[in-house]
């Protein structure tokens, strides 16, 4: 089967931490009316800046809070927001693991590839094999860096209908297809006999209130769980087609490329990242998962929390386009704002390309995949969140757009390729004695 | 039948050991990060002593299952020694982050004491030792097999679960010795729970017979419970207070939001 462009789109994305920029208030309720064209170019996965400190106005707010108070804060929402990225992550890669453990689909190998990685390799002759997974890597990486490309280019020249029209394609190939091979291929290994009109039926349901969440208004956490899902299809398509040692030597240029495209001053994420903090537009919801952010307008009266929450809630209505809500940011913020007497508040919240979720779910159902042994992919996964505990510290110090999976995928190879070969003949060993350590 | 051996070792071997997660740990994220970076240095840990291991069978002779043998229970103390020197690495680490934040903060008092690290540290090596040794034999335990079909011994699940449940529980409590003793400069305790150590994993090489490992673990374990109980700063009187439900003032005034 040879995917379409469409999908290369969507795994695209690259990894970054992105910090919840609030545009100002005023802004906002101007572009309400041309939130749809706005979410388009925001839909673009874009590394933006992340950090979790405070932008400009806020700051000044909170001069008046003494210093100690406000790195307490920021030391505690720091572990939260960690916390509030670790569970998507890890949900992502239970899904991934669970079926890999128990479809086989996913395991089997087909003479079928993607088009991105053309050369086949021959399992009998090492250099070989090493030579064509290295030539599938550059392939790889060059049609990602050109659509990387493309993709600046087109929202340098606002041609936002077209960037939306090709997300719009990229997600409904995943919310539909992938999903209808994925539950088929569930079903067969359940042995669940289904008829076609119920299929239709489901899929239909789950594609539509997908495409809704995703790309319109929804539920925050209906959205959240939707972008996990289809990272999960996503990192799942990508472990049954990509070849064996293609996929390592690619998990590792790709880390690479994302440290390059991050930091350097020319490199296309980072020119996306500062086209779209120029334009002061709004992040897009559709291809970063955010864990949190609310709007709040301040009022003059913070004794009454109930009407905040009230009209946070209808809000929310309204913010749901950006996708992210959180009901008990809002009420801590209401709180907040209580005893800070401020005009403007809103909570910090971090968000993650899809691209992170993709590329750490393809590592750990990798450790799965090869091999019957759950001493690695238990390795991996915690590997993947040290990683992505120092990048969030590194955030927090630095408070700039910085690419998330070098530093998790460094640690989930070198824990991979470490366990895999060192750790688990000893505990074999160990096991078969019946010795603790 | 398969099924019920797997759940029932599970929850044997993590039962515990997830309880206290969901109800001390699961809602602070500051415990959370650090549980999973206590679990990291056992990782680090463990691939050091792998690693180290691995090389000494390579230059050994492969045939001799003694020489095998002996590498083994080499590799087993290393292991021991390894954690340990990690589990102090891990405390002087903390120490030195908990300065760093309590410089920064300028507040009086720190968001983690280094008595709830100990805790969180302890039970993070905990469950990394404990899921490392347990996790294929459970999912082993779920495939079709008939266990000591070679005249091996039957209770090799049951035992590995109790056996795991006992060095997550002592690991969490080794934890909570061993900060308090580097905190009070205490090195005989110290030494006592390294000792305590190898003589847990020692006592395992007398498996498969049972009661010459599980006995002593489990007794070793209620020593090590006590102990870190009063370096937890528990004692008689607030047990009893306590369990006869007295001790309501006492715990009201001694709450902490944090």
């Amino acid at each position: 089967m040879n995917t379409s462009d469409s999908e290369a789109d969507s795994y695209n994305e690259r990894s970054a931490l992105v910090e919840c920029e609030s545009p100002t208030i005023p802004s906002y309720n101007q572009d309400h009316d041309m939130s749809l064209p706005q979410e388009t170019d925001t839909k673009r996965r874009r590394p933006v800046s992340s950090g979790l400190d405070e932008p400009g106005p806020v700051e000044r707010e909170r001069a008046s809070t003494p210093d100690g108070e406000e790195e307490e804060l920021t030391l505690k929402y720091g572990a939260k927001h960690v916390i509030m990225l670790f569970i998507p992550v890890t949900l992502c890669m239970v899904v991934v693991v669970a079926t890999i453990k128990s479809v086989s689909f996913y395991t089997e190998k087909t003479s079928q590839r993607l088009i991105y990685t053309p050369f086949e390799e021959d399992p009998n002759s090492v250099g070989q094999r090493l030579l064509y997974s290295l030539l599938n890597t550059m392939v790889m990486i060059s049609v990602i860096v050109v659509m990387t490309i493309i993709l600046v280019v087109l929202y340098k020249y606002r041609c936002y209908k077209f960037i939306h029209g090709w997300l719009i394609l990229s997600s409904l190939m995943l919310l539909f297809w992938f999903s209808f091979m994925y539950l088929g291929e569930v079903f067969k290994t359940y042995n669940v006999a289904m008829d076609y009109p119920t299929l239709a039926m489901i899929i239909w349901n789950f594609g539509v209130v997908g495409m809704i969440c995703i790309h319109w208004k929804g539920p925050l956490r209906l959205q959240q769980a939707y972008l996990i899902v289809i990272s999960a299809l996503m990192a799942l398509i990508f472990i049954k087609y990509l070849p064996e040692w293609s996929a390592w030597v690619i998990l590792g240029a790709i880390s690479i490329y994302d440290l390059i495209a991050v930091l350097c001053p020319k490199g296309p994420l980072r020119m996306l990242v500062e086209t779209a903090q120029e334009r002061n537009e709004p992040i897009f919801p559709a291809l970063i998962y955010s864990s949190a952010m609310v709007w709040m307008v301040g009022m003059a009266d913070s004794s009454n929390p109930d009407s905040a929450d009230e009209r946070l809630r209808n809000e929310g209505g309204a913010l749901a386009q950006e996708g992210v809500e959180s009901e008990d940011d809002a009420a801590q913020g209401g709180r907040r704002r209580c005893s800070a007497e401020e005009d403007l508040e809103e909570d910090r919240g971090v968000k993650l390309g899809l691209g992170d979720f993709i590329f750490y779910s393809v590592l750990v159902g990798k450790a799965a995949a090869t091999g019957g042994d759950w001493n690695t992919t238990l390795a991996c996964f915690v590997a993947i969140l040290i990683g992505l505990c120092l990048t969030l510290l590194l955030l927090a110090i630095f408070k700039k757009a910085l690419p998330a999976l070098p530093i998790s995928i460094t640690f989930g190879l070198v824990f991979y390729f470490s366990t895999d070969n060192l750790v688990r003949p000893f505990m074999d060993s160990l096991a078969a004695h019946q010795y603790y350590i | 039948m398969t099924v019920a051996v797997f759940f029932g070792c599970t929850f044997i071997a993590f039962g515990p050991a997830v309880a206290l997660f969901v109800f001390t740990i699961a809602r602070d994220p500051l415990r959370v990060i650090f549980l999973i970076a206590g679990a990291f240095f056992w990782l680090v840990s463990l691939l050091l002593s792998s690693l180290v291991w691995f090389i000494t069978v390579q230059i050994s002779n492969k045939n001799s299952a003694t020489q095998q043998t002996g590498l083994l229970i080499f590799g087993v103390v290393l292991s021991v020694l390894l954690q340990e020197a990690f589990r102090y690495g891990y405390y002087r680490l903390l120490k030195k982050a908990n300065e760093g934040l309590l410089a920064l903060s300028q507040e009086d008092t720190m968001p983690i004491s280094i008595r709830q690290l100990a805790y969180v540290s302890g039970l993070g090596f905990g469950f990394m030792s404990g899921a490392f040794s347990v996790v294929n034999i459970l999912s082993d335990s779920l495939g079709p097999g008939t266990v000591g079909i070679h005249g091996d011994p039957q209770h090799y699940f049951i035992s590995s679960a109790f056996m795991t449940l006992a060095i997550i529980l002592l690991h969490m409590f080794w934890g909570v010795v061993f900060f308090e003793s580097c905190e009070r400069q205490r090195w005989w305790a110290l030494g006592a729970v390294v000792i305590s150590h190898l003589v847990v994993s020692c006592v395992t090489f007398v498996n498969p017979h049972y009661q010459g490992s599980l006995i002593p673990t489990y007794i070793i374990l209620s020593i090590m419970a006590a102990w870190a109980y009063l370096c937890a700063g528990g004692s008689l009187r607030n047990l009893k207070l306590c369990l006869t439900c007295k001790d309501k003032d006492f715990l009201l005034a001694n709450h902490r939001p944090r």
